[in-house]
């Protein structure tokens, strides 16, 4: 029988992933999946509380407003990953110091 | 309630798989279609917990927008002769740590708790999802598209080409 918990610990692992790649990555492309792996995890989180735990849809509308949040964050932010390849000639973000003092 | 169990294994081998060829992976262009399969393994997710209309939103925003959105992004910031789209992975063993002991406490917090269990919803959510949206979150339903237009704008204006500088 699967449960709420099958779906919290699948989750927690996706989320583990997303931090990982976040931590580990140079690739600005690459950290973005990763952003989208986390996103997906908390999704995953809030349709199944809404199914198990609250009885109602308001976690799969909160979901749906997740998922146009991550719409506008990855087209502004792939807007500053090539503005920055423009001005750098890199994808890392380890070149992006030009605020360093 | 085997055939459901059957059905969540396959999709979470399929999404946690995938997710790992996507973090792991030294290819860049593998970790973009390694992240399709990821996204259609939590649209399958989505089937089996009842909701239906989040999962085929999920399939044509995730994987029709945002995945082709990233591809772009592979394409666009690498040198077209630069084949192999070589990415390094630095920190393994400190980032290893940090979301090992994520994952570990994310865990021990799931399954000591516990949750309280009302499980009845409607069996098609999209009638419901839509009187909700124009009803209850009216207001946030507002602000998303005004957030989706500014976000649109400031993307275009970023990455456009100054004349002047």
């Amino acid at each position: 029988m699967i449960g709420l918990s099958h779906y919290l610990v699948l989750s927690a692992g996706l989320f583990g992933l997303g931090i990982l790649g976040l931590l580990t990555r140079r690739n600005a492309v690459n950290v973005l999946m990763s952003i989208e792996l986390i996103l997906n995890s908390a999704n995953l989180n809030l349709v199944a509380f809404s199914r198990y735990a609250a009885g109602n849809l308001g976690g799969q509308v909160f979901a749906v407003f997740v998922i146009v949040v991550a719409a506008a964050e990855v087209a502004v932010a792939l807007a500053i990953v090539l503005t920055l390849y423009r001005l750098r000639r890199t994808p890392n973000l380890d070149d992006a110091q030009v605020l360093k003092g | 309630m085997s055939g459901e169990a059957a059905v969540f294994w396959v999709f979470a081998a399929l999404t946690l798989g995938s997710a790992a060829i996507v973090v792991l992976s030294r290819t860049l262009i593998y970790s973009a279609f390694a992240l399709l399969v990821t996204f259609f393994g939590v649209a399958g997710l989505y089937v089996l917990l009842g909701a239906d209309f989040l999962a085929a939103t999920q399939l044509l925003v995730y994987v029709g927008g945002i995945l082709v959105l990233l591809l772009f992004g592979v394409m666009l910031t690498h040198k077209i002769y630069d084949l192999d789209l070589r990415t390094e992975t630095t920190q393994l063993a400190s980032g290893l740590w940090v979301a090992g002991g994520l994952f570990v406490v994310l865990t021990a917090v799931a399954l000591k708790t516990e949750w309280p269990a009302r499980a009845r919803l409607p069996a098609s959510t999209t009638t419901p999802i839509g009187r909700l949206f124009l009803g209850e979150y009216l207001l946030p339903f507002e602000a998303a598209s005004v957030l989706l237009l500014v976000a649109l704008m400031g993307a275009a204006m970023i990455v456009r080409r100054r004349r002047d500088a």
